[in-house]
């Protein structure tokens, strides 16, 4: 390949990676947050994501004869997406969690690996008495046309971005601006407010949070709602990005967002979004190595196709956790006897 | 305190009731299974027929097996019903109706596997979600060389040598042995000394190197082989099935060891997303290495062993020539489940056993008490995977074909929930759990799902036997919630589970234990041995 070709699709191959990435790091943050207060792997996570694109989806599709602005429609389909999902997380964690407090670590981890179960089939036969199974967005017209058309006025970064060679469709942008925007407000959330306090007093140390007068099992339930709330956002915006959703696709983006937050730290917020982006440049760029391969002049890369692509979470996954278990930006935890 | 004082419960001597209900329920059974005699009966042969009725019969005729094992009865009475159940009545209804050999041994299948992942989880407390990586290994191992596919991997190497000739085998061969001594070596001077940088490092690269030997002789093998391919056009002789269960034993454990090395210093739930991951690498490795394992189409036909005296007598006993392989199949899996029962009893009374329990109720504690973490978790993963490797090559053989479809995550969640819904630590429970699960999946939601696949309210979506997620989940969920120790209890793992409730139920109270006015039943060290007794005097 010639390096006048290479650079744009390079630069294609990393914005498109970031823009993954983004969905991932918002997946992620929904793991960091529980795992941050309750040291638990909420397997059930995945699921909760996968509700908030149905919910989304469903919105999309009702809306979809109004005369509406696309933005709203958007906006309602987060909120719907946002409150289902929040609550249905807070539902598990006093359902499945919160009995068993104090139980040995294994137990609340297969409640929740049953949960997810649960909730799988729950999804499949409530979308399956309308018939469908693999349910595909129909976005607002203009979504999925090119962010940065050659004629119209955009603004600066677009231009640089389509100079560069970058085809960035609208959907991408939005789904960065609502990303970021979450991020904002999630870091307003636990940094600035009350709540935002009495959560990362639980996340130290439950029982001397309680002896403040802090209630551990509301503050609890908070994260569960704020990282629900996080999972229908990252649903939606996961169902924009790839069209189709069914009730089983929450495994694989699941696993990954847990390698995100995993590689950047599990139990710290920015970590989870650089895991995240690392991740999404990651796998775009597995799923290119035969270019590389074709570059390098090493044949045997040509073999590694877009199939392997989802291989680099798991890979790397081993790799962080052998090498730096405590991840890119966490703390390293001295285990107490 | 007074329960301590509560004299033991006196179960009945139930003998008489053994044997009745083993009479009826096996000629039931056979009944229900011969085709000839059913149609005979008119309307009663028409309800026997029903699927239901039919999953009914097979798990109350199961039900025996457990019986014999928990009621109190005459000796001779639970080794006539055992013995009977599985040697003569089973086989016989097989030979009517094949498909009950096929379930039998899929239940042993599982069985054998939820004992590998109860040392796994249940002894040494390391949660696996990738344990079927390890049957699909065996599965894999015998499958390839066992089918055609082997012939076309060889035909593949012969027109792609390389450099590949005597001398890289002799390379490989000695870059093994060298590497695979040194990491001996190393082992042995670590176990005495603390590691240093130095021995880690050489250590890792050892293994590199045992790696590439392994490749570099197996790759010289193939291509030294390649001349044949057309003389093993349906793979290799069915003879050398011994070879590969032993074999294939070897390589489980091996894949154990080596996924097992850099993963088993992780705790938790760190460990159980990275066997998710490794188990979902295999998987699609599996997918995607279209030459070795033919990709999603899966490799078919496989053969199974053939044992000549065995089909003559299996001819004389009257089966059918195509259920001899199932009938070989069934004795060799009966055989393994003996012999993997026997080695797991040993291994739990054993210093090893011993060694897993400590980990797994307090890693720390364990280590403080001198034993070796490392070594210790790398057995139970090489023995869970090496019952895993023998177990899924008999299923290579059982099924004749074998595709990724058969390792997916979610067989790892099945066998996880049979030994959860059995009893953790529990050998007898997991046992259960696995035909319990096995029984459900294979009959009973199949059974129901044909049978209201025409009433008219309940639609097609909700069809039972579409919800095995659902309720493989919902078992996980209310297992955990409501009885954690499962169904048969291992009895210190019970103690442990309820000794914890205790605790939680006093630390919900406040401080009400200590200063409050009622039974000052703070738990202390002193004080568990009394609470353990109370509970040790139990019915049996």
């Amino acid at each position: 390949m010639e390096l006048s070709t290479l650079l744009p699709f390079l630069a294609n191959v990393i914005v498109g990676g970031l823009v993954l990435g983004f969905v991932y790091a918002i997946i992620a943050l929904g793991y960091t947050m529980v795992y941050g207060v309750l040291q638990l792997i909420n397997f059930a996570h995945s699921e909760v994501f996968v509700t908030g694109a149905v919910v989304g989806f469903e919105v999309f599709r009702v809306l979809a004869p109004v005369n509406m602005n696309g933005y709203l429609k958007l906006l309602i389909a987060l909120l719907a997406a946002m409150t289902i999902s929040g609550l249905l997380n807070v539902i598990i964690e006093r359902l499945a969690y919160r009995p068993l407090r104090g139980a040995p670590k294994l137990v609340p981890l297969i409640t929740a690996i049953g949960v997810s179960l649960i909730l799988q089939d729950v999804l499949r036969v409530i979308e399956g008495f309308q018939g469908r199974f693999d349910l595909t967005y129909t976005l607002p017209t203009g979504f999925s046309s090119a962010f940065c058309g050659p004629e119209s006025s955009c603004a600066p970064l677009g231009k640089f971005l389509t100079g560069i060679g970058v085809s960035l469709q609208l959907k991408d942008v939005i789904l960065i601006v609502v990303s970021l925007l979450s991020l904002a407000v999630l870091n307003y959330i636990v940094n600035r407010t009350r709540m935002g306090k009495a959560i990362r007093a639980v996340a130290q140390d439950r029982v001397t949070a309680g002896l403040m007068g802090i209630d551990g099992n509301r503050m609890i339930s908070a994260t569960f709602l704020i990282g629900g709330a996080l999972g229908g956002i990252s649903g939606v915006l996961f169902g924009m990005k790839f069209g189709t959703v069914n009730a089983y696709s929450g495994f694989i983006p699941g696993v990954t967002a847990f390698t995100a937050a995993v590689l950047g730290g599990i139990g710290s917020i920015p970590g989870a979004v650089l895991g995240g982006l690392l991740l999404g440049v990651l796998e775009k760029l597995i799923g290119v190595s035969n270019v590389f391969g074709e570059l390098l002049g090493i044949k045997n890369l040509a073999v590694i196709d877009d199939s392997y692509s989802k291989l680099g979470a798991f890979i790397a996954l081993v790799l962080i956790l052998i090498f730096k278990p405590t991840g890119l930006l966490g703390k390293s935890n001295v285990e107490k006897v | 305190m007074t329960a301590a004082l509560k004299s033991p419960k006196v179960t009945p001597d139930r003998t008489i009731l053994l044997v009745l209900f083993f009479i009826v329920t096996s000629a039931f059974l056979l009944v229900s299974h011969n085709g000839d005699l059913l149609g005979q009966m008119g309307p009663v042969g028409t309800a026997l027929k029903n699927p239901i009725v039919e999953a009914l019969m097979v798990s109350l005729f199961l039900a025996n097996i457990l019986f014999a094992y928990l009621w109190k009865a005459a000796p001779w009475a639970r080794a006539l019903v055992g013995a009977g159940s599985l040697l003569f009545v089973l086989p016989a209804a097989g030979r009517e109706d094949t498909s009950l050999l096929d379930l039998s041994i899929q239940i042993m299948i599982f069985a054998a596997l939820a004992l590998g992942l109860n040392i796994v989880v249940g002894l040494a407390g390391l949660l696996d979600l990738g344990y079927v990586a390890f049957f699909a290994v065996g599965a894999y191992t015998w499958g390839i060389v066992g089918s055609p596919r082997f012939a076309e991997i060889l035909k593949y190497f012969g027109e792609n040598p390389g450099g590949t000739n005597a001398g890289t085998l002799a390379i490989g061969l000695v870059l093994t042995a060298v590497t695979a001594a040194s990491m001996l070596y190393i082992s042995r001077l670590t176990a005495r000394t603390a590691p240093t940088a130095a021995t880690t490092w050489s250590f890792r690269l050892a293994s590199v190197g045992v790696v590439a030997g392994v490749i570099l002789t197996v790759r010289a093998l193939l291509v030294l082989l390649a001349p044949q391919a057309d003389g093993l056009a349906n793979g290799l002789n069915a003879g050398f099935f011994w070879l590969f269960l032993a074999l294939s034993i070897f390589a489980a454990a091996a894949v154990g060891v080596l996924i097992g090395l850099p993963v088993l210093k992780l705790k938790g739930d760190y460990l159980a997303i990275i066997t998710l991951g490794l188990g979902e690498v295999i998987r699609v490795l599996a997918n995607n290495l279209d030459l070795y394992s033919a990709g999603s189409q899966g490799i078919t036909p496989i053969k199974s062993a053939s044992v000549p005296w065995f089909d003559a007598a299996a001819g004389a006993l009257g089966f059918a020539p195509d259920q001899y392989y199932l009938l070989f199949l069934y004795a060799l899996v009966l055989v393994m489940i003996g012999l993997i029962l026997t080695v797991n009893v040993r291994l739990d009374r054993s210093r090893i056993g011993r060694a897993w329990i400590a980990i797994r109720d307090d890693e720390v504690a364990a280590q403080a008490m001198g034993v070796p973490l490392m070594q210790t978790k790398l057995i139970a993963f090489a023995t869970g995977a090496s019952f895993a490797g023998v177990m899924g090559m008999i299923f290579a053989a059982k099924q004749q074909f074998i595709s990724p479809e058969s390792f997916v995550l979610n067989q790892s969640i099945a066998i996880l929930s049979m030994v959860i819904l059995g009893g953790m630590g529990s050998f007898p429970g997991v046992i259960l759990g696995a035909a319990v699960v096995t029984l459900l999946n294979l009959r009973i939601l199949p059974g129901l799902g044909e049978a209201t696949a025409n009433i008219s309210w309940i639609p097609q979506q909700a069809n039972p036997g579409q919800l095995q997620r659902l309720i493989f989940g919902a078992i996980l969920v209310a297992m955990m919630l409501l009885r954690p120790e499962g169904l048969l209890p291992n009895r210190r793992r019970q103690l442990e589970l309820h000794h914890d409730d205790n605790q939680e139920d006093e630390s919900a109270q406040g401080n009400a234990g200590a200063l409050g006015t009622a039974t000052g039943d703070v738990y202390s060290a002193g004080y568990a041995p009394a609470k353990e007794d109370d509970k040790a005097g139990g019915s049996r």
